[in-house]
């Protein structure tokens, strides 16, 4: 074993230049594995940031009811074998809103996996501005409960959250919005609901959550202003939104949540589908990537094994003869190749590393309504493992062929000459 | 004197291009310390019953036994190990790894065999290379030196795990008439004075002439 490592050593020793273009094939193989999984994964986690930071990760609302099956039609007739046809059935006048909202809101704080809690009343308005008038809507918020679920906090451009708590009747409106009707702080803002009400706030904070739909139509103002608005009472709400410890256990939590509470109950995954689907794009493109850069890195190995083997039939056979037996050739040969996979991986992943670290030192161009100041790049050891299992498993495979094949030389044919 | 080599009834035919049959019935012994040249004519066979000898070339009929081990049958790897130990070997071209110094050459087929630690292996392998008048080249890469003092080295080499047997295949064929006759005389003194049986093929008539027994083979048969 020792003295076949030995031989090994020296015929990578012996041709330097040879081993270093194929250990740079796994290199760059490596590297780009490395600098392409970063980045994609940040890319991943930065657009699930931006969801997760509109979506909470369990959405609690009252849904218009679209099920016709069930008529009360049939209880005014009274006979069980008539056919009862109603046509064109449409829903009756209904509150949307969480009936004891109070007592489920109670009851959801206890929960250990629920984080927050955040009861909610939206509604569409029109916003008025002299006489510039646009489409929106507001949500009325107790606004510390709702920071902590979106990390409102961050995504202020101006102003702080607490401002809705100590102005009277203040807004915190969308940038887009707030750009469109060309308010500032400090302005007012005339909100107009469908019902025909109006009321006057005053601009105190603007955010930007880098989603347009979002920034250039959603305000933010206290819960009892949009009850007040409305003319409902205290305890009108419409929405509750809820932050788990970890929102990996959303989808099932949302279906028990409903069956508990029966009303309908959204989970992050299920409302950003598009989203999710998209990182399963950039993941499967990454691998795609990087392996096909390996099985090139793989091809040159078998390359320049098979060359080396070539020059080197005469050392085989005088190995043989001198009674080296076949799987001691494997080995000679072999451990070349896995050297040259390790020592190319290793350097590939640090390599990898610099690329990586650099392109997130690299500024994102600027935009306001995105919030990235530099290119999104995560740093996942998990990744660097995978990397250079990969690039001794690649050179292993592509090595085993060429040394099979000089396992097997025959010695007489050679030293006959 | 005890049997060092027994060949019996073997014969051998080469398929490629037609088929041919190169040794026919074969039969011989070789005494222990016995310095046994093959000649004959390109194409006699010599060298091919050479390699069957040698354990190299196992596609043959008929018996070999070695040291009184009985090698035909045996399987590769035994073969490997057998030749390891019991056979050292002498080429035409020399065939020293060209990436290692005249000693590690002389040394690996010892670390192969791993009876002895390194460093034994490596005042053995100075010994060897003293006998032969070539430890001042030691440490000088196989690849620098020249054709005489490689062959040399390699017989060094084939030294190097006490064989019973030394086989050479033209061992003078690339040298000039005094290192030919050193060669001679190297193995004319491990035949008579350590025992060493030494069969080598030879185009070299001289070479012959000062050896015990001369084997001569024309057309596959030994006359």
């Amino acid at each position: 074993m020792f003295v076949n490592t030995l031989i090994a050593k020296r015929h990578l020793l012996a041709n330097k230049k040879q081993t270093l273009v194929a250990m740079l094939g796994v290199t760059f193989g490596i590297a780009m594995f490395i600098l392409m999984i970063s980045f994609m994964v940040g890319v991943n986690q930065f657009m699930e940031d931006t969801m997760l930071s509109s979506t909470p990760d369990i959405h609690i609302y009252n849904d218009i009811k679209t099920d016709y099956a069930v008529s009360i039609t049939g209880d005014y007739y009274k006979d069980k074998n008539a056919v009862i046809v109603v046509h064109h059935p449409k829903p009756k006048q209904v509150t949307l809103n969480i009936k004891n909202a109070a007592g489920i809101i109670n009851n959801l704080r206890q929960d250990p996996d629920i984080a927050y809690v955040s009861p909610l009343l939206s509604t569409q308005v029109f916003y008025n501005y002299g006489p510039v008038q646009i489409n929106g809507y507001i949500n009325g918020v107790n606004i510390l409960d709702e920071a902590k679920i979106f990390d409102l906090a961050s995504k202020m451009t101006q102003g702080v959250p607490q401002n809705l708590l100590s102005a009277d009747k203040g807004i915190i409106m969308g940038r887009g919005l707030a750009d469109k009707l060309n308010l500032n702080m400090g302005d007012m803002v005339t909100l107009t609901t469908p019902q025909g009400t109006t009321m006057s706030f005053r601009v105190v904070g603007l955010f930007a959550i880098g989603i347009s739909t979002i920034d250039n139509t959603r305000s933010y103002v206290n819960l009892a202003n949009v009850q007040q608005l409305m003319g409902q009472d205290r305890s009108y709400i419409t929405d509750i939104n809820l932050k788990l410890r970890t929102n990996k256990i959303a989808r099932p939590k949302a279906i028990a949540l409903g069956k508990k509470y029966s009303y309908k109950s959204d989970d992050w995954e299920t409302a950003n589908a598009s989203v999710l689907a998209g990182n399963i794009v950039r993941d499967v493109l990454t691998y795609v990537v990087s392996i096909t850069l390996l099985v090139v890195a793989g091809f040159g190995i078998y390359n320049i094994m098979n060359m080396t083997i070539q020059n080197k039939m005469k050392d085989i056979a005088i190995l043989k003869a001198e009674g080296f037996a076949g799987k001691d050739i494997v080995q000679i040969f072999l451990s070349q190749s896995l050297f040259i996979g390790f020592f190319g991986a290793m350097m590939g992943e640090v390599l990898g590393f610099l690329l990586a670290y650099a392109l997130s030192r690299v500024p994102f161009p600027h935009n306001d309504f995105i919030a990235l100041k530099f290119f999104p790049v995560i740093f996942n050891p998990a990744h660097y493992i995978f990397g250079l299992a990969f690039g001794v498993v690649t050179p292993f495979i592509a090595g085993l062929m060429p040394s099979l094949k000089a396992s097997r030389i025959d010695p007489v044919a050679i030293l006959r000459g | 004197m005890s049997i060092a080599l027994n060949a019996e009834k073997l014969n051998k035919h080469f398929n490629q291009p037609e088929d041919f049959h190169v040794l026919q019935d074969i039969s011989f012994s070789v005494k222990k310390g016995e310095f046994v040249p093959i000649i004959g004519k390109s194409g006699s066979g010599k060298s091919t019953l050479l390699y069957l000898l040698s354990t190299l070339d196992t596609d043959y009929t008929g018996k070999i036994t070695i040291n009184d081990t009985l090698v035909t049958g045996k399987s590769q790897n035994d073969l490997a190990r057998f030749r390891n130990q019991n056979i050292g070997f002498v080429f035409q071209f020399h065939f020293l790894l060209p990436e290692f110094t005249a000693l590690e050459n002389v040394m690996l087929p010892a670390l192969k065999l791993g009876k002895h630690t390194r460093d034994e292996i490596e005042t053995n392998a100075i010994a060897k290379l003293k006998q032969l008048q070539m430890d001042g080249f030691a440490q000088k890469l196989s690849g620098k030196l020249s054709g005489g003092q490689q062959q040399r080295v390699a017989i060094a080499r084939a030294l190097i795990n006490d064989p019973a047997i030394i086989m050479a295949d033209e061992p003078t064929g690339n040298l000039d008439s005094i290192n030919t006759g050193l060669v001679f005389d190297i193995f004319k003194d491990l035949s008579h004075n350590k025992g060493i049986t030494i069969l080598t093929v030879t185009h070299d008539l001289d070479f012959a002439k000062g050896a015990d027994r001369v084997i001569e083979m024309v057309d596959g048969r030994i006359v």
